[in-house]
This record gives structure tokens, sequence and C-alpha cells, in this order.
């Protein structure tokens, strides 16, 4: 237990085992130690500089988090828990960090050029990314629910001031107002969610809860169920799982695109973390009660998202009501409550986080200053202006419409023999209709691109940082689509564990 | 030599890749000229592959050649693997070799375009993705050469994407291809369910004595899919607008390649048909059937040579589908390699008169061209003859095996496919008469040829035309296809056993599945004369219409030709001569019901997006009523789960 | 009448049901900020009584995480407002939906 009854008089502190919090402190550490350089040598550093190193302060926490991954997948030790319980390292724990890691690489190399164009650059951005990332991996290896819930906390309010970064903009302020006030509502309804799940079975421990679940028939679950139900809505918000995804097209649409690019991959990574942690893992004995939940938000999620991506005009509008219906795939994957459906959300995020990212890279240099050229309109032409940069979106664009020989069909392809595997005919069915009807957006974004004239002739710069994310993405996304095998690997070895320490 | 299987994909594949990297370097001709080397070198794999194969026994004629494992799955493991067997290598020997002289010809078709390297890179990627198609050793390899030569068809449809018409058709390509992935799709996973494995070997071996319901709803969804590729009814919407890429593109689309890949897939599975109800065998007929009548009617009245020859091709598929729907695979199979020789000549020369005509492709400005253009009006004649059903030319060999296979399935299909063969005649004939015979209605900028026509000239004479012979890289693949399509019969002559080499030859891959003809000489000779009278009475009654003119030609074609588009003409007409009605409701059922279906479910998606739109008001306090009410829902709904 | 912890319970939960109807009626964004702090101390409301019930620390040292949480919420959410206010003073929260559909 956390807080663990104790006399009064002896207050006893956990250990730490400090080489499991490596990505955790990496990421915190770096966050701080970079606000305090630049406040005290920022005007002598250069401008390039704060997203070099929080790029490799993000790939040090990838590569930190190599030795954890060797002890977990060893077979002799296995997974295990750390600071009195709370923190729960094992192969899905990792896997996330090391993804959560890497989105935050590209965002800050994405960020380089845009926020040298919007005159916005300074080590502040960089900060905000790093807490939230390290709020996002306090979320991923949370073993407590008041863990996760301030690794929530801490990853959110970094986003929100991220969201509303871009000062002069209207619609990035709008964005940044209604996503505070949205998440700290529903994040109230988390907190409550918790508090009711500690009343029903007396820790918020998940070790303990899944314990107690297993061994207790409760005479009266309704303070768990109610628990359940409010958790889901906390959580389903950071998924943008319909009906909780109002926030998600103004917020993409407003905020600034490479914020937007964590969002989509990063910040839904650890959601889905916590989803399936709490739920697939700890309430598995229950999860008679709260699969039809998640079959209805999984199909509502997939609908809504794909039809109203499909009357939208701004490409990011687009993007982001297509990333809600990617959150749908994902949730099948969660509904699932199998080994193989929880994989697949986990490969599903790692290839989604890298189109995704890749998208919001080619919008972020298209739109323009300002931000503002973000119509399909502004997209007319670009295969014969920048045939590279519209190469990219396409492949990007083709992997999301799940095209085979892209990841994303993998990605598809895994999220429905899920389904499948578990019966839910009717899943698999609305999926792919989710998936035709989505594809029509995609095409229509690459035939503006592609088949369309424009006579607009501003140059559009593509700054390194962006060429390196995108030939990264373009690579990875076309390389395992032919050759799928390692990832789906590490994906299935990724398996969650509720262990106590040692 | 089967060993070399693997050649035959990764030839074309390289000549991609090069191209990619180096195309525009090569330029012209040289681009052109390493993708049809490509082509031909997988052309002269496949062969010694095929050589492979015979020096075996009939029964070891199959040889699986497993790369790489392509997606590890836990139990669900799927190989990038080859299958060399009758059928597939059958397949790719024609596939091989008529891309071969279409990429030779497109050489000189496609000189000065722009774009000359950027076409060979996706003709050689189509190639390459239809070898996948038929080589393929389980469902998800053929799925991926299925999606493969749906987006190149979709590239190369649209290639000349200046021009909106195109644009729109390969959309329409890209669309209508996408209904028939969802069936594929669905019968993968159906057949994973059921036999544990996509692989084709290890399916068939537990297809016997399978679920007649699962084999069912498998033979239908796999139907889905080959209607989609094989542009039967009512999926062929996308294969007469796919009239808009460049000429090699649409023989390579509607004579070689892609619309095969229905007709392959449906026959490669065969042993799952087999199990299936007879529902779904005759469904599949049926279909082919009133594809085969539906489209030959329209291209009865066709103006656009290239819109003839289109509808004329989703007709001859309907052909196959009524082959395999009827169990006789082998007429289903010969007849799309009879089909493969004469309709690609046929496009082709189409192509070689669309060029010498300054791109003129309506056939009202053609006329007499015989004089001018010898080679290519002969080797015409000669695709004319085959695709008309006249003997010795191979369509009579090969359509004759249909109409015995779907007389002994079922006498009024026999009937109905009859008249379709008539049909068949009748509008290849116009074809060639209007475009070779009779007077010419162009000129040539000349006072007084123009004065010696028997008719006024159909233009307003401000256009003057100029026909020619193209040059010999065009017309020396002409040849040699005409070749093709007058011997094309040899390949399965039906008077004894031994002369049905193809027969023979498919035995393998067909399981016994075969529908053996019960009808005795006399029946199959019958038969014969009959078919052979049917053609005859389509020309004659082409002759009779557009070089005798004992018929006047409104009778048999639509006034709404000159403004095929315009919907008020339509309505006019459609109250005129009662003659014209039943083609006029043809076209009235494709533009309303087949296009309004299409459009409608757009639209109703559309509409449900405009209607779920105004729910995202922008007030931040309507989201939170959103957040708030489900979460109302949520804890509604765990209340009523609860135990006490 | 013995006060037990239901009564505890159903108070925390008539506080959070303030909280959330006033955040969906009210539109100045402090309001707003005020009424999710009602519904976070409705919380620490449940957790301490969860705790005395439980008769476990876990439940009242949860609260003084919550406290922190909301405390930095606060800032993060009063800075969010300076901001817009800079550029648009008296904004209510229904000012602010340009983006929408």
């Amino acid at each position: 237990m956390f807080f663990a009854q104790v006399a009064p008089d002896s207050i006893v502190t956990p250990d730490i085992a400090w080489t499991a919090l490596v990505p955790h402190l990496v990421l915190a550490g770096g966050a701080i130690l970079m606000l305090m350089v630049w406040s005290l040598a920022g005007r002598w550093l250069p401008r390039w500089l704060p997203s070099m190193v929080t790029a490799a302060v993000g790939l040090g926490a990838a590569i930190g988090s190599i030795h954890l991954w060797r002890r977990v997948t060893d077979a002799d030790r296995g997974p295990f828990s750390a600071v009195a319980d709370s923190v729960g390292i094992d192969g899905f724990s990792v896997f996330l960090t090391v993804v959560i890691s890497l989105t935050v690489v590209f965002a800050a190399l994405l960020a380089d050029g845009y926020l040298r164009r919007e005159r916005l650059d300074g080590p502040e951005y960089h900060v905000l990314l790093l807490l939230s990332a390290a709020g996002g991996v306090t979320m991923a290896t949370a073993n407590d629910l008041i863990v996760l819930f301030l690794g929530l906390e801490i990853l959110s309010l970094a986003v929100y001031v991220l969201a509303g970064y871009h000062n002069r903009r209207a619609q990035s302020q709008e964005a940044a107002i209604k996503y505070f006030v949205l998440g700290a509502f529903s994040s109230a309804f988390l907190l409550y969610g918790i508090a009711l799940t500690y009343g029903a079975t007396g820790s918020t421990n998940l070790v303990d809860i899944n314990a107690y679940l297993r061994s207790t028939v409760l005479v009266d679950d309704g303070l768990l169920l109610a628990g359940f139900a409010l958790l889901l809505v906390g959580l389903g918000f950071k998924v943008s799982a319909v009906p909780f995804h109002t926030w998600t097209p103004d917020v993409y649409q407003g905020s600034p695109t490479p914020v937007v690019a964590f969002m989509a991959s990063g910040v839904k990574a650890a959601g889905f973390a916590a989803l399936l942690r709490v739920f697939v893992v700890t309430f598995g004995t229950y999860a008679d009660d709260w699969k039809p939940i998640l079959y209805a938000l999984a199909v509502a999620t997939l609908l809504v998202g794909a039809i109203l991506a499909v009357v939208q005009n701004d490409v990011k509008r687009m993007l982001a009501y297509s990333s809600i219906s990617h959150a749908g795939f994902m949730l099948i994957g969660v509904h699932a409550a199998s080994a193989d459906g929880t994989a697949s959300v986990l490969y599903y995020l790692a290839v989604y986080s890298v189109l995704v990212i890749g998208s919001f890279a080619v919008v972020g240099v298209v739109s323009g200053t300002g931000d503002g050229a973000t119509t399909v309109g502004d997209f007319a032409g670009l295969g014969a202006r920048r045939p590279w940069l519209a190469f990219a979106f396409t492949v990007f664009l083709l992997a999301q419409a799940g095209v085979p020989l892209t990841t994303g069909f993998f990605a598809k392809f895994y999220a429905i023999t899920a389904a499948v595997d578990g019966r839910s005919w009717a899943l698999a069915i609305v999926a792919m209709l989710s998936a035709v009807i989505a594809a029509y957006l995609y095409l229509r974004i690459m035939i503006a691109m592609w088949l369309e004239g424009s006579d607009d002739d501003a140059p559009i710069r593509v700054p390194v940082g962006t060429v390196v994310v995108l030939g990264v993405a373009a690579a990875f996304t076309i390389g395992f689509g032919i050759f799928p095998e390692p990832i789906v690997d590490l994906a299935r070895d990724a398996t969650p564990a509720l262990v106590n320490s040692p | 030599m089967e060993e070399l299987v693997w050649l035959i994909p990764a030839l074309p594949l390289l000549g991609f890749v090069l191209l990619v990297l180096g195309g525009r370097r090569l330029g012209e001709p040289g681009a052109g000229y390493l993708a049809t080397t490509m082509v031909a070198g997988s052309f002269i794999a496949t062969v010694l592959v095929f050589v492979g194969l015979l020096g075996k026994d009939a029964e070891e004629r199959l040889f699986e050649q497993t790369l790489f494992e392509w997606i590890p799955a836990g139990d669900f493991s799927v190989d990038v693997g080859f299958l060399a067997d009758p059928l597939s290598i059958t397949m790719a020997l024609f596939i091989t070799g008529i891309s071969s002289l279409i990429h030779l010809y497109a050489i000189a078709y496609m000189h000065g375009d722009k774009d000359f390297s950027k076409f060979f890179v996706y003709m050689n990627l189509f190639v390459f993705s239809m070898l996948m198609l038929v080589l393929g050793d389980n469902l998800l390899i053929t799925f991926l050469g299925w999606e493969g030569v749906g987006t190149c068809s979709y590239l190369l449809i649209s290639f000349w994407f200046t021009d909106e018409a195109n644009a729109t058709a390969g959309k329409k390509a890209f669309v209508t291809n996408r209904v028939g992935d969802w069936g594929f799709m669905v019968a993968t996973l159906l057949a994973f369910f059921t036999f544990g494995s996509i692989n084709y070997g290890e399916m068939f071996s537990g297809a016997d004595g399978m679920a007649t319901s699962t084999a069912t709803a498998i033979t239908l969804l796999l139907l889905v899919g080959a209607a989609g590729k094989s542009a039967q009814f009512p999926l062929y919407l996308w294969l007469p607008d796919a009239m808009a890429g460049p000429t090699p593109v649409s023989a390579l689309i509607h004579a070689a390649t892609m619309v095969t890949g229905g007709v392959y897939l449906l026959t490669r599975v065969n042993p799952i048909i087999a199990e299936a109800s007879s529902v779904a065998p005759d469904v599949i007929a049926w279909i082919g059937l009133f594809t085969a009548l539906f489209a030959a009617s329209i291209a009865v009245a066709q103006a656009d040579i290239k819109k003839v020859l289109a509808y004329s091709t989703v007709s001859q598929l309907g052909f196959m589908f009524v082959a395999v729907g009827s169990g006789v695979y082998v007429a289903a199979i010969f007849h799309m390699v009879t089909h493969a020789f004469f309709k690609a000549l046929l496009f082709l020369g189409a192509g070689s008169v669309i060029h010498g005509m300054d791109d003129e492709q309506d056939m009202e400005y053609y006329g007499g061209l015989r004089k001018f253009m010898p080679i290519t009006a002969a080797t015409m004649v000669v695709g004319w003859l085959a695709i008309a059903g006249v003997p010795p030319f191979s369509g009579f060999w090969s359509k004759d095996e249909i109409l015995l296979g779907a007389y002994e399935n079922n006498v009024v299909a026999w009937v109905l496919l009859l008249i379709a063969a008539i049909l068949t005649a009748f509008y290849m004939s116009r074809l060639i008469f209007l475009t070779f015979f009779g007077e010419r209605r162009w000129s040539d900028g000349d006072p007084e040829a123009h004065a010696a026509a028997d008719e006024p000239v159909a233009d307003d004479g401000a256009r003057s035309f100029h026909p020619h012979e193209p040059s010999p890289l065009m017309w020396v693949p002409l040849v040699v296809l005409a070749g093709l399509a007058l011997l094309g019969g040899l390949l399965n002559l039906p008077f004894t056993g031994d002369t049905k080499i193809l027969e023979q030859w498919l035995e393998p891959s067909l399981f016994g599945n075969e529908h053996i003809a019960t009808s005795g000489a006399a029946g199959k000779w019958t038969l014969a004369i009959m078919s052979i009278v049917a053609a005859v009475i389509g020309v004659i009654g082409a002759a009779a219409v557009y070089i005798r003119r004992r018929v006047d030609k409104s009778v048999v074609e639509q006034p709404i030709l000159q403004d095929a588009w315009m919907v008020d003409d339509t309505v006019t007409s459609f109250m005129g001569g009662p003659g014209r009605k039943s083609f006029e409701l043809v076209s009235w059922f494709d533009r309303t019901v087949i296009d309004g279906a299409v459009n409608g479910t757009a639209a109703v998606v559309r509409h449900g997006g405009l209607v779920l739109r105004r729910l995202q008001t922008g007030f931040v306090r309507s989201y939170a009523v959103g957040v708030g009410g489900g979460a109302v829902a949520l804890l509604v709904y765990f209340l009523f789960r609860t135990t006490f | 009448m013995e006060l037990t912890t239901t009564w505890y319970l159903v108070l925390g939960a008539i506080i959070f049901a303030i909280g959330a109807s006033g955040l969906m009626i009210r539109r100045n964004p402090l309001v707003m900020f005020m009424c999710v702090e009602l519904m976070l101390n409705a919380v620490n409301l449940t957790f301490v009584a969860f705790g005395r019930e439980l008769d476990d620390l876990g439940g009242q040292v949860s609260v003084f995480f919550v406290l922190v949480v909301a405390a930095a919420e606060v800032v993060i959410g009063l800075a969010i407002i300076v901001a817009i206010m800079r550029h648009r003073s008296g904004a209510t929260a229904d000012d602010l939906s340009v983006l929408r559909g």
C-alpha cells in the first residue's frame, strides 16, 4: 500500500528504486535543468539549442528504458513494482514510455522551425513539453490511482498551456481555455471515480484492488460500478472517445501544430495506457460489466469521428476527427479485454503516433506564417509545388486509410482481428465501415494535393528538423509496413502485469 | 526451373525501383525500353517456369515458394510466398506476354508526353501488382496485389490529370473498387476463422466437408470483390469511365490484367464454391448473364470508339462469370485468354486509329479509313471476327465452350447469352463498319475530296484530318496480337480429348470441380451451329444498318448520343419510338438508380455529418453538457447493473 | 440523529453535482473555475469520509495531493484567462466560439 498505516512516531519512507525511475527522472530533470540554465544564461545560448536539448533528453529517456525492457522481459526477473508499489514496471509500461519519449523527440524537432517562424522561440515550450511527457510516463507506469491522477494532471496542465502557446493567435487562446475548462471538468469526474473505487475496495493501489476484487465477492457493487462510470468519463475524455470528444476538433484546430502532433500521439498514448491498465488489467474480473459500455463508446467513436471528418474543410479539423475515429479502433482493442487486444492497442498507438506526427508536420509547414492556411484549398497543388512533401503526406494519409504495405494496414488489421476473436462481429463490421467512410476524407486531401491546381506560388519553407521528422516517419511507415514483424513482436512482448515489490 | 518463380514479379518490381530512382534521367525513350525489357524478362521467366512444370507429371505440377514469414500473429501467420501451378502460370504467361507488347506499343504512343518516364513507373508497378495477385500463395498476398492494381489503375486513369473528367474517372475507379475490397477483406477473415489459415493449399485441403453456409458466405463475399475488380453489375461503373486514361492503359486494364483478377479469384477458390450451396454459383452465373446483356445493349449505342470497347469488355467479362457459375472453369480461363488477345488487339488498334485521327474518338468522324491505315484495319478486322465469334477465329471456340456450359446448366441462360452474343457481333461490326468502311465523314482539308464524298462531312469543315499508319513500334504489336487472336483457339479445340490442351493442363488446379459436358456430339454440333448463326445474324444486321442502310441507324442508336449526358434529352426521347425504349431504359437505370445509389450513400453520410456538426456549437458550456450527459448516461447504465 | 458516513458521501455528491451543473450554466470563466474547485473539494470530502470509514490513512493523504493539484490548476487557469482578457476584456465563455462545426 502506498499510504500504509503507520504509527505517528515512526515515519517509514519507502525504498526508492532509482533505476526504475530513469525515464521519469530524465524527462522531469531535463525540464527543470533547462528552465534553470536558460533563465540564467539564456541570452548567450543559440536559438536552435532548446529543441536539440529536448530531443536529446527525449532520446535519453527512451534509451534509459532499454535496461528496464531487458529486465522485465528476462524470464528470471520479470516485471516489478517500485516506490512502495506505486510505480509498475512491466513490458507494457516500458513500451509506452518509449513511445511517449520518442513523441517528445519528434515534437521538439518539429517545434524548432515552427517556433522561430512564429517568433515564439525560447525554452518555455520545450520545458512544458518535457514536463507533460514526464506526466505521461508517470501515467503509463502508475500502479496507483492517485499516482495516475497526478501523472494525468502533470501531463494535462502543461498541455493546457501549450495549447495556448501561440499567444497572438485568438484561436490558440480559445483552444487553451476550452481545453482547460473541459479538462479540469473531466479530471474532477476521474477523481471522483477514484474516490468511489477507493471507498468500494479500500485501496487506491491497483495491485491491491485487483487482489481484493479477485478474492472478494462484493455484496453491493454499486459504489464500484459508479466508480467505473466516472473513471471512464475521465479517461474517455483523454482519449477523445465519443461523447467526450467535443474538445478535440476545436483544440486541435486552434493549438500550435507541433503541440497538436504531441497531443494526438503522446497524450493519447498516456490516456490509453491508463485505460488499459485500469480497466483491462485491474478490473478484468468485472469485464462483463464494463465491456458493453466500451462497445457502445467504440461504435460511437468510430462512426462519429469518420462521419464528421468527411464534412470538414479545414485539414487540421479533419485530422482531429480522423484521430477520433482512430481512437475508436484502439477502443476495439480495449473492449476485447484480451492479451491480443492489448497488443493491438499498443501496436496501433506506436504506428499511429508516427503517422499523426508526420501528418501534422506537413500541416505545420504548409500552414505558413501565422499558422492559418490549413483549409483543403491551401493544400491544392502541393504535389507540383513541393512533390516530396506531398509524397510524404500521401504516405501518411494512405497509411491512415489502412492501405496495405503501410503500418496503418496492420494496425487496423490487428484491431479488427481482436474484435473478431472476441466474436464481436458487429463491431468489426462497424470498424470497416468507418474505415471506408474515412477513406473518402484522405482521398479528398490527396486529390487536392495531386490533381488540383493552385495559383499560390508562395514558397513553402521546410525546416531541417521537419525534414528529419518526415523522413524518419515515412521510412518507418513504409518499412514496417512491409516488414511489420519487429514492432508486432515488441507489442506482443509488452504484456501488462500487476505485481508487488519483491 | 520452377524455382525461378520469384523472378516473375521481381523483375517488374526492379524496373519500378530503377525508374523511380533514375527514370527522369533516362528520359525518352530509355525509360520505356527499360520498362519493356523488365516485363519481357518477366515473360521469359514465366516461360521457364512453365517449361519446368511441363516437365513434371500432371499431379506434381504444383510448386510453392516461401520467401519469408510476413505477418506473425500467434496462430495466424502469413508468409510471403508464391504458388506456381497450371492456373497461376497460365495467367502469368498471358499477363506478362501481352503486357510486354503493350509496353512496346506505349513507347511510341506516349511519345512526347512530358511525364513519359512516370507513365512507365506506373506501368511496371501495375504489372508487378497483377503478378502478385496471380502468383500469391495465400489470400492476403492476392489481396495485396488486388489493392496494388486498384491503386495503379487509379493513378494511370487519372494520368492526364489536368483534365477534370480524368480526375473524376480516377476517383470513381477508386471508390467502386473499395466496395469490392470490402467483400474481399471480410471473406479473408471468414476464411481464416474457418480454416485457420489463408494459404490456398491449406484452405483447400480443409474445404472438403466444410459447412455449406460458410462456404456460401465466403463465395458470395469473394463475388462482391470479384465483381468490383472484374466490373460486374452493379460495380461495373468505373470501367467505362476509366476510358479517360491513355489508350495503352485501357488495353492493359481491360484486356490483360486488372479485370481478369475477379475471374481468376473465383476460379482459384473453386473447391470452396464446390462446397457452397447451389445458390452461390447461380448468383455468379446470373450476375454475369445480366451484365453480359446489359453492357452489350449499351455498347450498341455508343459513339466513342473506346466506350464501345469498354462496354464490350464488361459484357465479355459477364460471359466469363457465366462460365464460372456454370462450373466450366476451363471455358472461363480459355475465354479470358482469347479475350486478352483480341481485346488488347482491338484497344491498341483503336489507339492507333485515335492516334492517326488527331485524338478524335468519335466514330462519327471516321469512315473509310481502311485505305489510309491498311495494317490497323486488317488487324482490327481479325480482332472483330474473333470477338464476334466467327470460326475459326479464337473467340468462336471459347465462346462456344461457355455457351455449351450455360446450355447444360440452364437453357434460359443459354438463350439469353445467345442474344448477348448476337449483340456482341452487332456492335463490333458497327464499330468496324463505321471506322474502316463506308464513306469518309472527315475532311483532309482538300476541297476536291470533300466534294467527292457522297454525303456532307459530319464536321463543320474547320477541322482536317490526315489519317496515317503509325510507326512500326505500334503496328508490330498489333500484328503479333492479330496472329494470336487468329490462332488462340488452338489452345482448346473441342474435337477430341487430345485437342483439349488447356483442359488437360488446368486439371490439377481444378480438383475435379470442372463440369464435364454431357451433351452428345449431335447436341454439341447443333449448339456450335447456333452460335455461328448468332454471330452471322449480328454481322448481317450491322451490315444492313451501317453499310446497306436498309434500316435507319436511329432505330438502334439512341438519339441522346449527341448530348449523351443531357437528362432533358433522355426524358424527351424516352417518349419517342418504342424501338429505342429498351436502350433508353438501360441508360436511365444506369444514371438514376446506380449512380443514385452510389451518390445516395455518400449523401446520407454527408447529411449525417451536417446534422452532427450542429452539435459542435463552439460553446464550451455545451461541450461540458456533452461530457456531463455522457457521465450521467454511464452512471445510469452501471446502476442498472448493480447487484442489489 | 447520528451522522453516518453516508451523510458525508451524499453531501459530497450534492456538492459535486452543484459544481458540475454550475460549470454548465455559468458563463463567467472565473465562476466556472470556482465550480471546478467545488467539484474537487466535494471529492476531497468523499475521500476523507471513506478514509474514516475504512480506518485508512490513504484517503486523507490523497486530499493533500488533490489540494496541490487544485492549486496548480487555478494558477494555470488564471494565467490563461489573463492572457485572453489582455486581448478582449470582459469576454465570457460564450464569446470564445470561433472554433466550431
